[in-house]
């Protein structure tokens, strides 16, 4: 019924069909497919014969290996955990201050912080811990709530006027917008504060910047102390040094004192352990006086 | 167009209008408070448009009998263009979420603007809108001349590109207002998916009619491939999206299937999708227009039907390889594992068929940019197999799995393979649909086929990169036994990749835009000459020519 033809460039013949001029060749198909092909399906009926494949009623076939993935993953981390130990307990026993002094205890915090502060910190204070406008620098000697490890390690364990039941709490109000201090005045104080951390600027009215100081000492030092240092024991920042959360400008500061500001953090306590988040206080100190 | 329909399949036309302006309103007024109506109301407007259309040209006089000796074409033109123009929308959004991960701020604070929300519509416009209407339009086309029988009627091939369309338009419009089920290449919420399996299955029947009435005592190897396209995807389509609405006024549903047996179904039918709409359907594309293009016979029955049934079966297995090392069994990975490396064997026989059959032809691929759109096409279809069975081998995909090595394999398939056949083919349609010589300009073929090969290698080698690089970050770990790196230091690796990846697809894209306007200016140019309106060779018993017009 067909009309076959043999084609001149392959010396095969055409199957005898035509559809809208396309014909087809007959050609066998090649040895190397067929022992391909057979090489597969040897490889996977062996694996299928080895490992667990194929379901049986309400189980499946184990294998001749009797591998389990669920198992090997189990020991691994477990095996892992082991290997760690070896530092790992000593940073949950031994004191801070101890740490600190042990070189090879350091060099692994070093290690571990890095890819804790990078997966857990980062988000908001950046990879290099350096913060950016809203999120504290955590690279310098300037703390809200105290540089030193202890200080660290609770902050990071119950968080900044977070959900945690002993948060962290603080408030800067909102002097401007709930009508505690009239507009001139919160000029004045504006004034007062930049030239303790711009002394001699030269956009600062020296006549305004005194009449600051009564206002300071009657509205802002209770938490920010008498002295503008700060006092970690509030989470009042220290207004006299060149490290601002919210900027150190004119008008960033006339923001932060007309609105108000609360900053957040968040408690680790659940989702960090007691071990990470100790790792994480020794190596933000560790990482300020490497800076320094 | 109206005044190609008879007088009762322009009644029927009507019916259906009707019927969905009804549909519409009752989404519309349901749906009121939710994205159901925002949808209802756009179905209402496109059912009134096309009312008024029909009505419009409904007093036309009837198409002369004489239709019937030849091919029913215009549905496929229409669906040329529409691939096209989804082309151009869907390789934009493409491009711009590429630039979204290297910038991610650029998202104006706007919902709609969010990554997750324009990559679906980047996802679905290739696959659904370029890939699915060049599938229709293309298959409208071989089957007729493969079986020398004309669509059984004017009024169903209509049905299912405007169907179609609008399923795509809800799908994409549904995203930017949030509405996903959250199942990838699945997107679309529960009224959409009714709609597509009712003109699924009328594609299915159509498919069948048509076929049933050919003058081919055998079907073309076209054919099988479309049919399997046709048949698997609705049967994916239905399973996959078995889901309850929260009610008949929200777009929200829920799922049938739950925790692991939902990801399960999920990756049965995403990566079935892979295998039958962007493997069997472009396969189907190939196997008409290479041998058509190179004036080759196609190289091997027996390799052909070898190839056929070994994705047919193999595919069906493989999808679990998708959920290595997760929830999921290891019996239930091991064995899609080792289906995926059987896969190899008839994909590879399908790629080397398709070359083989260019022996004898390798000068006009050196001439001709269209053949070598296709010849590269297959090259890419068996570069991108050997990588998918590589990655399925667990140990393998320990390291590759949920990096950009993944997003790689994928553009290798779906620029190297899916668009670049998709592109040959169209080149090759449109001047004999047109009834042209060739393309407006043969150059502007030639730097489409060049942007988008330079595209598709920047793209795909940015990814192996950043994917491998990605893959041995997330698994080094240092002295301590800690993981060397976090999350961010990888992001920051991956930056100028990221930037890389972004430059390939505006190559890419380029030549999509340049292809659009080439192919606009050839059917401008067309219409213009139309002088000659003489129809396509009959369909009807007389010997047909071994060349198209225009060849």
């Amino acid at each position: 019924m067909g009309h076959f033809e043999r084609d001149p460039h392959t010396g095969y013949m055409t199957t005898g069909h035509e559809w809208n001029g396309i014909t087809e060749l007959n050609t066998p198909v090649p040895k190397v497919i067929w022992f391909f092909l057979a090489c597969t399906v040897i490889f996977a009926v062996g694996y299928w014969i080895l490992m667990p494949t194929w379901p049986i009623g309400r189980t499946y076939t184990k294998g001749l290996l009797g591998d389990d993935v669920r198992h090997d993953v189990t020991q691994s981390v477990k095996q892992a955990a082991l290997d760690r130990a070896v530092w790992s307990d000593r940073i949950t026993k031994e004191s801070f201050a101890d740490i600190q002094k042990d070189a090879a205890l350091m060099e692994a915090v070093r290690e571990t912080g890095s890819t804790l502060f990078g997966d857990n910190c980062a988000a908001c204070h950046g990879r290099a811990a350096q913060g950016g406008k809203g999120f504290p620098n955590l690279t310098t000697a300037s703390w809200l709530w105290g540089g030193t490890p202890e200080a660290i390690f609770e902050t990071i364990r119950v968080g900044i006027n977070s959900a945690h039941p002993e948060t962290r709490t603080a408030q800067m109000p909102a002097f401007g917008k709930d009508g505690m201090l009239p507009r001139a005045d919160i000029d004045k104080v504006i004034a007062f504060v930049r030239s303790l951390s711009h002394p001699g600027a030269k956009d600062i009215d020296p006549a305004k910047a005194a009449a600051g100081k009564d206002l300071f000492a009657a509205n802002c030092a209770s938490c920010h102390g008498e002295d503008a240092k700060g006092n970690v024991e509030v989470g009042a920042p220290n207004l006299t040094d060149a490290f601002w959360i919210y900027g150190g400008d004119a008008k960033s500061i006339f923001t932060t004192v007309w609105g108000g500001r609360q900053g957040h953090m968040p408690t680790w306590e659940n989702r960090l352990s007691e071990l990470d988040r100790k790792i994480l206080a020794l190596y933000l100190v560790d990482l300020r006086s490497a800076g320094k | 167009m109206i005044g190609e329909l008879t007088k009762s399949e322009r009644q029927g036309a009507l019916l259906i209008l009707l019927a969905l302006a009804v549909t519409g309103l009752a989404m519309a007024v349901g749906g009121s408070n939710d994205p159901l109506g925002t949808h209802g109301t756009l179905v209402m407007v496109v059912a009134i448009v096309g009312t008024f259309a029909v009505i419009t040209g409904y007093y036309a006089p009837e198409p002369p009998e004489s239709r019937l000796d030849s091919y029913y074409d215009t549905p496929t033109k229409f669906g040329i263009v529409a691939a096209m123009v989804w082309a151009v929308i869907a390789m934009a959004v493409g491009d711009w979420v590429a630039w979204l991960l290297a910038f991610p701020e650029w998202t104006f604070d706007a919902a709609w603007a969010s990554f997750g929300r324009l990559r679906p519509v980047h996802t679905s416009g290739v696959i659904f809108g370029f890939g699915g209407n060049a599938l229709i339009a293309t298959s409208f086309y071989v089957m007729q001349r493969t079986s020398r029988a004309r669509l059984p009627d004017q009024l169903s091939p209509w049905f299912v590109l405007f169907g179609y369309n609008l399923f795509c338009v809800i799908a994409a419009t549904g995203y930017l207002m949030g509405v996903t089920q959250s199942k990838e290449y699945a997107e679309p919420e529960w009224y959409a998916d009714i709609w597509l399996v009712i003109v699924w299955v009328t594609y299915f029947v159509l498919y069948l009619r048509t076929l049933n009435r050919r003058k081919e005592p055998h079907i073309y190897v076209s054919n099988w491939y479309y049919m399997a396209f046709i048949l698997v995807v609705a049967m994916l389509h239905i399973v996959n999206n078995l889901a309850v609405p929260i009610s008949w006024g929200s777009a929200k549903s829920y799922s049938l299937f739950a925790g692991v047996q939902d990801a399960m179904t999920e990756w049965w039918y995403g990566h079935n999708a892979v295998a039958f709409f962007l493997t069997s359907g472009f396969l189907g594309m190939m196997y008409y227009y290479m041998p058509k293009r190179a004036g080759r016979p196609i190289y091997s029955y027996r390799m052909s039907i070898i190839s056929f049934w070994g994705i047919t079966f193999f595919y069906m297995w493989a999808g679990s390889h998708h959920l290595h090392y997760t929830a999921l069994p290891q019996w239930v990975q091991s064995l899609g594992m080792t289906f995926s490396v059987m896969l190899l064997v008839p994909s590879w026989v399908s790629a080397g068929n398709a070359l083989m059959t260019l022996n004898g032809a390798w000068h006009k691929v050196r001439d001709d940019a269209v053949l070598r759109f296709m010849m590269v096409a297959a090259v890419f279809y068996g570069l991108s197999t050997f990588e998918g069975s590589f990655m399925a081998i667990r140990p393998v995909n320990a390291l590759s799995h949920y990096t950009d090595w993944t997003v790689g394999h994928v553009h290798a398939g779906a620029l190297g393979w899916v668009a670049m056949i998709t592109f040959g083919a169209i080149y090759a349609s449109v001047p004999w649909l047109w009834k042209r010589d060739g393309m407006y300009s043969a150059k502007l073929v030639e730097a489409h086929f060049w942007l988008s090969l330079a595209g598709t290698i920047i793209y795909v080698f940015a990814m192996w990169n950043s994917g491998i690089i990605q893959g041995l970050m997330w698994r080094t770990y240092n002295e301590s036994g800690t993981l060397a790196y976090s999350f961010v230091d990888s992001l920051i690796a991956m930056h100028p990749y990221y930037i890389a990846r972004a430059i390939g697809g505006v190559f890419f894209l380029l030549g999509a835009i340049i292809g659009f306007y080439n192919i606009w200016m050839t059917i401008r140019t067309a219409s213009q000459a139309q002088s000659q309106a003489e129809p396509d060779y009959s369909a009807v018993g007389i010997e047909i020519p071994a060349v198209q017009p225009g060849r």
